[in-house]
This record gives C-alpha cells, sequence and structure tokens, in this order.
C-alpha cells in the first residue's frame, strides 16, 4: 500500500444525485434536560429528526452531544422533557426496548467482542431477531438452523455493503481502528435499525478512512432509507454529508438548520473560535 | 476451422450446458453460471445492447473487476460484431478519456458506481479531456446509483429484461447475427500500457486470439477439468488470453474472486489448477511466506530451513523427471508431508498442475522457490501486439534465464541490431486509428518488431536482454556516448530481486556513471524494522531512516558484485543511489498501469534529484505533487540522503 497517497477515497458526492425523501418527524426532543448532581448537562434542548435524513449534532467537547445520545438511546434517563419516536412520547425506555422499536447505535469507544470474529460480531447484531430458543440455538437445530441461515445471509449483504468480505473469519481485536469502526457500524445495521445513532464514528480516523466512512454513511442512508443521528467533531465531513445539523454548547441549543445557516450563525462561530474555552 | 469466440460458447452450452463456466464468490458462497446460463446471459445482454442501438463494429467500453457479468459482456458485444475495449479498472478519468475519445465510444458498461462516476464525468466534461460520444452506461452492481437520474444509465439486469423482451419479437435474431460473426472481425481492442509513449490501441482477431490460445492449451493439455482463478486486470492482454480465449478454447471454470482484497483466501478455496500471475505476485506470496517464518517458533524455523535446503538441492530434479538418489528422493517426500504441501496449501497452490509467469523478468530465488517445492512455475513471453504468445517454455525444459523456445506457430528472427522479431497467425490486425504506428512495427514480410533486445541460444531458446530502445552506453573516454553497454532493466531487475527493493530506476545513458533510485517495499522493510524494534512513523519515515538505507546499500553492493562478475556489465555498476520518500505510483503516472517504470518521465520530474546525485552531494530537499485517486492533488516532502556504494573490479573469466 502506498501510505502518502490516498487508496481509494470516497468520490465526492455530487448535490444533485443526492436527491432525499425526507419525510415525517420520527423523532421529537421536547425541553430535554438532564443532571448530574449539579452539573447541568443539558438543558431545554429541543429539536426534530425527520425520516431519512442525515441529522449531526456538533459542539465543543463537553457540550452535551453524547448526553444526549444516551437520553435518546434509553442509556441515561433525563431529568426534564420527553422524547417521542413515531409518535409515542416517553420519558425513559431501557435499551432493549429502544433497541427493539428500531434505534440502534454506534459507540465513540468502540463496543465489540474484540476475542471474536467480524462475523460473529455482526451475527451478534441479529441476537434481538432470533425467535427461536436459547437451546435450540444453542443445539443447532430444526427452525434454529433455519432461522440462523437466513439471518447468516442478512448478515453477508452487510460484510459485502460494508467491503469487508476479507476479514470475515479475523478476530475483531487484531483489526486495525479503522476497520473496526466499520465492523462497529455493521454490528448496528445488522439490527435493520429505523433510526442509527452514530457516535463519532471518525474519531481517530485518517482521511482516507473519513472519506470511506462518509461514503458508507450516505449509502447506508440511500440504500437502506435509515434515518441517521451522528455526533462528529470534523466540521467538513459534518458540512459535507448532513441534511442539517443542530449546535450545542454547555447543554444548550444554540443553532439548528441546515449547514449552511448553520455555518453563517454568530453564535456558531463564537462558541467554535471566540468564547468556547475548552 | 476458424471460429469466433461466440461460437466457441454455443458450441460449450451444446455439448456441455450444465458444466461450470464461472463462478464467482457472492455474500460468502460460490455462485455458478453454467455454460448454458452464460450463453443465455450473454444473449439476453447482446439483444439489450441491440435493443439500444448497438450496432455492427461499434465499440463497447468495458470498465471493471473481474466478475462474470463483465466476462460475458465481452461476448455480448462480440456476438453483434462489435469490439470489446477493456479498460484499466484503476485508471483515472482523464486517462480513460483518452481511450474512450479514440474509440468514440457510444456505450460503456462500467462495473460500480465508482467508474460510473468517471465516466459521466468524462461525458459532462467540455473539456479537451471529455468524452461526449458517451451515450448509454450499463452498470452492474447498482449500490450507491439508486437516486442517479442520468440519461443512458442502465443497469444490467435492466438491460437483459429489455434483451429478453427483443428476442420474443425477434426469437431467430441471436443465432442470425452470431452466424454474421467473421473469424477475421477485430474480437478486442487492448490498450498497451504505454511505456514509453500515449497508449495505443492493439486490435486482434478472432482467428488470431484464437490460434494463441489454442498453441497454450495444447501445449499443457488443459481441459474443461481445469480451474483458473481470474483476477487481474481484464484490460491486460495476458488475462485476456488466460480468463477468456483459452477459457473458451478448453471450456475450463473461470472463478472471481469476491473482491480485490480477498484473492489469497478465494484462491484457497478454488485451488486452482492453472495459474497465471506476474512475478509481483509470486514475490508478494514468498515475501508472506518469509515474514512468518521470521515469526515463527524456533524448531519451526530449523525445520523449513533444512526442508527448503533439499528442495533447493533436488526439488526442480524430481519435478523435471530427473533422475535423482533414492535418499535424497526419500527426505523430499519427507519434506512434502512436513513443509511443502502444508506451505502449498496455504497459499492455494495445492492443486497446480501448471503456473505461469510473465510481463517482467522473474528472479532467480524466486523462480527456485516456486519449482523447488514442486509448484510447476514457467515462463512465457510476448506481447499485447502478439496476443501474449511468442515462446512458452516446455515442461522438463525450463532455464531460468531464457524464456523458452518458440511457442508452435510462432516463427522467431533476430535482427543484426539484436531486435526480437516475431511472426505468427496471433500479430495485430494494426494499432487502431494509427497506420504510422503500425507501419512502424510491422514490416513487409509481416514481422513484428518487439523492441526487444535478445539472443536464441544453442537450444532454440529466446534469452530477453532489455528493451532495446532502453540499451544505452555510458559516457566513453573522449566524452561521447561510446562507452560500456548500459542496460537499465537488467540491472532494475536485479536490485527488485531484494524482496526489501519494491521498485528500481537507474540512470546512466550517456553519463560516466550509473546511479540508481530505490524503493522501499514497505510490508518487507516494516517488518525488518520491527523486528529490530526500529521504530517508525510511516513511509517517509522508514524510507529514511540511517538503519534501513545502510541495508539498501548493502543490496546494491550485492549487485554491484553479480555486475562484476559479468564482462560486460562490470563497468555499469551503481556507484550512487538514494531511497525515494514516496512510492511511485501509476495515479502519478510514474509506472504504467501495469506497473513498469516510465524513466524518462521519472528522470524529468526528479530532475533535481537526478543532478544533485550526479553533481555529488549528499542530501537534497524534494517536494513532489502526488494526485489521489479522484483527481485531487497534494504534496510530500522530505530532504533525501544520497549514498556512495562500493564497486568492485571486474572479476577476469577464468581462462
Amino acid at each position: 500500500m502506498n501510505p502518502t497517497v490516498a487508496a481509494n477515497p470516497a468520490r465526492p458526492v455530487a448535490a444533485s444525485v443526492r436527491e432525499r425523501r425526507i419525510g415525517e418527524v420520527i423523532l421529537a426532543v421536547r425541553d430535554l434536560g438532564l443532571r448530574f448532581g449539579g452539573i447541568k448537562a443539558l438543558s431545554g434542548v429541543s429539536f426534530d429528526v425527520r425520516e431519512h435524513e442525515i441529522r449531526s449534532i456538533i459542539g465543543p467537547n463537553g457540550a452535551g452531544k453524547s448526553s444526549l445520545l444516551n437520553c435518546i438511546n434509553g442509556v441515561y434517563t433525563p431529568t426534564e422533557g420527553s422524547i417521542a419516536f413515531r409518535g409515542r412520547t416517553f420519558r425513559h425506555m431501557d435499551s432493549r426496548q429502544v433497541a427493539e422499536m428500531g434505534i440502534a447505535r454506534t459507540f465513540q469507544n468502540l463496543a465489540l467482542f474484540s476475542g471474536m470474529s467480524v462475523l460473529d460480531n455482526i451475527m451478534a447484531g441479529r441476537n434481538l431477531k432470533f425467535r427461536s430458543s436459547l437451546l435450540l440455538q444453542a443445539l443447532r437445530v430444526g427452525p434454529a438452523e433455519r432461522e440462523e441461515l437466513v439471518h447468516r445471509e442478512f448478515v453477508e449483504q452487510i460484510i459485502d455493503f460494508l467491503e469487508i468480505e476479507a476479514y470475515r473469519k479475523i478476530p475483531v481485536g487484531r483489526l486495525p481502528y479503522g476497520l473496526q469502526k466499520r465492523v462497529d457500524l455493521g454490528r448496528a445495521l445488522a439490527m435493520e435499525p429505523q433510526v442509527l445513532l452514530l457516535d463519532e464514528p471518525m474519531a481517530g480516523m485518517n482521511v482516507e478512512e473519513k472519506q470511506d466512512m462518509s461514503r458508507f454513511i450516505l449509502d447506508v442512508n440511500e440504500e437502506f432509507g435509515t434515518t441517521i443521528v451522528l455526533i462528529e467533531h470534523d466540521m467538513s465531513v459534518v458540512m459535507d454529508i448532513s441534511d442539517s445539523v443542530v449546535v450545542l454548547d454547555y447543554g444548550r441549543k444554540i443553532g439548528d438548520g441546515t449547514p449552511d445557516k448553520v455555518r453563517d450563525n454568530p453564535e456558531v462561530i463564537r462558541a467554535y473560535l471566540g468564547g468556547a474555552a475548552k | 476451422m476458424a471460429t469466433t469466440f461466440p461460437r466457441l460458447l454455443q458450441r460449450h452450452a451444446a455439448e456441455r450446458p450444465r458444466a461450470p463456466a464461472l463462478r464467482e464468490k457472492e455474500y460468502g458462497i460460490w455462485q455458478t453460471w453454467s455454460w448454458q446460463r452464460a450463453l443465455d446471459d450473454v444473449r439476453h445482454m447482446a439483444l439489450g445492447l441491440a435493443a439500444l442501438g448497438f450496432a455492427a463494429g461499434e465499440n463497447l467500453a468495458i470498465v471493471g473487476d473481474n466478475r462474470p457479468r463483465l466476462y460475458l459482456m465481452f461476448l455480448a458485444a462480440q456476438s453483434l460484431r462489435g469490439v470489446p475495449v477493456p479498460l484499466y479498472q484503476d485508471a483515472v478519468a482523464a486517462e480513460m478519456g483518452h481511450v474512450l475519445r479514440q474509440t468514440e465510444a457510444r456505450f460503456a458498461y462500467a462495473e460500480d458506481q465508482e467508474q460510473v462516476d468517471k465516466l459521466l464525468e468524462l461525458r459532462a466534461g467540455d473539456d479537451v479531456g471529455a468524452a461526449p460520444t458517451i451515450a448509454h452506461i450499463i452498470y452492474d452492481d447498482p449500490r450507491g446509483l439508486r437516486n442517479y437520474r442520468e440519461p443512458g444509465l442502465i443497469g444490467v439486469n435492466e438491460l437483459m429484461a429489455l434483451g429478453r423482451r427483443h428476442e420474443q419479437a425477434h426469437p431467430e435474431l441471436f443465432g442470425q447475427l452470431v452466424a454474421r460473426v467473421e473469424p477475421d472481425d477485430t474480437s478486442i481492442i487492448l490498450y498497451t500500457s504505454g511505456t514509453t509513449s500515449r497508449p495505443k490501441g492493439v486490435c486482434q482477431t478472432h482467428a488470431g486470439y484464437i490460434a494463441a490460445a489454442e498453441g497454450g492449451v495444447a501445449i499443457d493439455r488443459l481441459d474443461g477439468d481445469d480451474e483458473v482463478l481470474s483476477y487481474l486486470p481484464p484490460a491486460w492482454a495476458g488475462d485476456f488470453l488466460f480468463s477468456f480465449a483459452q477459457w473458451l478454447v478448453a471450456g475450463f471454470t473461470i472463478n472471481c474472486p469476491e473482491s480485490a482484497d480477498t484473492v489469497p483466501i478465494d484462491m484457497r478455496e478454488i485451488g486452482p489448477t492453472y495459474y497465471f500471475a506476474p512475478p509481483r505476485i509470486f514475490e508478494s506470496m514468498l515475501t508472506s511466506v518469509s515474514i512468518r517464518m521470521e515469526d515463527a517458533a524456533r524448531p519451526k524455523q530449523w525445520l523449513y530451513r533444512r526442508f527448503m535446503q533439499v528442495a533447493r538441492r533436488v526439488g526442480a530434479d524430481i519435478l523435471d523427471g530427473k533422475p535423482v538418489a533414492p535418499g535424497s528422493r526419500l527426505l523430499y517426500g519427507l519434506g512434502r508431508l512436513l513443509i511443502y504441501d502444508p506451505l502449498k496449501n496455504a497459499l492455494g497452490l495445492s492443486r497446480i498442475r501448471v503456473a505461469y509467469t510473465a510481463g517482467a523478468a522473474i528472479g532467480p530465488d524466486l523462480f527456485r522457490f516456486f519449482r523447488s517445492i514442486g509448484v510447476n512455475l514457467k515462463q512465457l513471453y510476448g506481447q499485447t501486439e502478439t496476443c501474449a504468445y511468442v515462446c512458452i517454455q516446455k515442461n522438463g525444459e525450463v532455464k531460468l534465464d531464457t524464456v523458452g523456445p518458440a511457442a508452435p506457430g510462432v516463427e522467431l528472427r533476430i535482427t543484426d541490431g539484436g531486435e526480437v522479431l516475431v511472426r505468427s497467425a496471433s500479430l495485430l490486425s494494426g494499432y487502431y486509428r494509427n497506420p504510422q504506428a503500425t507501419a512502424e512495427v510491422l514490416d513487409d514480410e509481416g514481422f513484428f518488431h518487439t523492441g526487444d533486445a535478445g539472443v536464441i541460444d544453442a537450444d532454440g531458446h529466446l534469452r530477453i536482454i532489455d528493451r532495446s530502445s532502453d540499451v544505452g552506453r555510458l559516457k566513453g573516454p573522449q566524452g561521447g556516448r561510446d562507452g560500456p553497454m548500459f542496460a537499465p532493466n537488467y540491472i532494475e531487475n536485479k536490485l527488485k530481486f531484494f524482496p526489501q527493493v519494491k521498485e528500481a530506476v537507474c540512470f546512466g545513458d550517456g553519463r560516466e556513471r550509473v546511479c540508481a533510485f530505490l524503493n522501499i517495499d514497505f510490508e518487507a522493510v516494516g517488518n525488518w524494522a520491527e523486528r529490530r524494534g526500529l521504530p517508525y512513523t510511516g513511509y517517509v519515515d522508514l524510507a529514511g531512516k540511517p538503519e534501513v538505507l545502510e541495508m539498501m546499500k548493502g543490496c546494491v553492493e550485492k549487485v554491484n558484485a553479480e555486475l562484476a562478475a559479468d564482462e560486460e556489465m562490470a563497468a555499469t555498476q551503481i556507484a550512487r543511489f538514494l531511497v525515494l520518500h514516496k512510492e511511485l505510483d501509476p495515479d502519478d503516472e510514474e509506472l504504467t498501469r501495469t506497473r513498469k517504470v516510465r524513466r524518462g518521465f521519472i528522470a524529468e520530474k526528479y530532475r533535481v534529484l537526478v543532478d544533485a546525485m550526479y553533481d555529488g552531494r549528499c542530501e537534497q530537499f524534494i517536494e513532489t505533487a502526488v494526485k489521489f485517486e479522484d483527481g485531487r492533488t497534494g504534496t510530500v516532502s522530505a530532504t533525501i540522503r544520497i549514498l556512495d556504494a562500493s564497486t568492485y573490479p571486474p572479476v577476469k573469466a577464468a581462462a
């Protein structure tokens, strides 16, 4: 490999061909507040996510981005406000319920079984879709075997989609970081989510890996129609692939709109360039 | 009897409709196309093309990885008396533009979004590099193309559906069309790699390529039971010979890997019986074996070394069926059990009956390694203009430094200047729309001028020395170009035989001494550095490490010692060298798409470095532009050290 020259950078995406089918509000966050003792991680945050869109959440370190994702994901219970998914309001759900409703996520610090193969890790993402009992699965008889074949087929499509065929049998722990991130995405995709929450999918990646990842996110969005909520630090990535952006600072929402609108928002500029002492 | 490729396909489908013709690994499972299914697909594709208005004599540009549909598309175009024009799939849009403009292709077949994007970019462009003639783009993989609304874009499944409807209206049409294809029609236009100039389109007829394929099939007795892995660029004459022409002549099965990264895995699963690769692929196999052996436990290392000694001593003789002492034979048998067979299995070479290498010189150690463990590796010699078919080594008559005797039906002649001339049924019918270039290489007697300098030895085997245009002379004592002969490729190949050296470029024509650029092999040198606990941050850093330079110096000096032993070459030992900070890359036009160095271009681009070497400087700063695949550019810069290498006095031949 030639390390100084991009091997296969993602092609620039022409805006004209990205004809979107953005639909109704799928996720509505209202007056969300979250407090850890005396620290206000979030306060009064409201925004909508529409079906099939790519929605980014940006903000300086400690702005509350991951906390917000954790509230949606059911890891944290918000102290105030509500989240509505397809019109159903809830104040708290456990993570399993959230997953069953069709919300999947990837993690900033990867949550994979490092000793297990790529294939098994992604199969683990199908866990919720298995209907046969644990015993039948363990014995791999009758309906369990048929079920496994169906799931394997689906997982193979994800492997093909993410172009990780060459690593199928390799333990995840032995893969480079960029590929592990891709496997993490694969595991989330295995749930066939309606909404995919991505927590800094490009952190720690080089330019080529970022371009590849951007292409995968766009392709997931286009091919499967998956709604994507994305936390990301890299502004150029965010501005390139997002349909709309929420800006957080010190737990408050300070901007919301299309990438262009957000870029010109004076408060956002101040948070990023001026006042935001990190 | 002369025939055509579509008729060969019809014959296989009639004789062995259910035998496997192609396989492709998809979704983790090998999917099979029987000969009947292959014919059905070709028929539907061809009729689909006809329905879109593809006319006889038209060119179909084809760009993509080795996929069954891609090979079938060749046949679909040929069935309509059209001409497929394969392009290198990793070429940037601008390089493709030249071919598309020259062939005026209205139809193009692209594997996926990446290729479609390049074609659309070329179609939309309004500069001189654009290719506005493309009206129809057929794609295989719909991924990412769902929302494209460009006119003329059609998926291959839709094309085949169109073909099926067309067939209902005209049930006899396909048979009639195929019957009209003549053996002397152009079957393919393959573009040369363009080492020295703009790529030229080589037109080859059905009859020519089939004759070349039949020769090879007869020599190695290939038949319908053989298995081939198709993974080389389809735009290369070698792949067209092995994965297409011989496929249709012998009727074996071609297997398409899942992706370029999975080739080693797929190779193990398929276990090809017939294999073809340029030397660099064999080189990377040996490198990976060496690296893994170095990391192996001591007893294993000992066992490996011990039995490789045995293999080196008797392996090649056993392969050639020569008499070998029973004791050695027994030891070799034990070695097979313990080392050779497991090793071949790990490389996917267990079932190989015959393997070929071509396209560049192969290192003696490399060649011996594979033969000694029982892989029947042979060399062949040919060009795009000769259907990659001039000389083939025969079983039992394999010599390292020659490429074998003239293949059946091939006539060889050496000019007084040492150039190799070839006459056979498989010569090009001409360069596409370039009669002047055709006249330069084809003489009145029908001989093709290869441009290679070579000699024929006592056994009638051809030995290639260098490109005749590259052979130069050092500066003579009076300052003219009359010094000793300088064969740069010869020296570069010797350098490249070291696993640590990826590329080498030698300069010396018209100069008083020889200087060289080297590229490290990142994998091999990286591993070497790791084992020594030598930290490095990346390619540029590693390439500049004093320890690495010292090691490279060792390589250069070993080559010098070898050159000193050769009376004609002793004067062209390498006096100075440097290790480049970036890998030479086809995207930067430093290498051709078939990875041959473009010496003139490199000399121009790195002129400051060349000057620094000849001025006797010890280091030089350089900034280089690099081009990314999507056409963007960036720069890399480094201060490069220039080293002196020891040279040796010429060894006088013992009288």
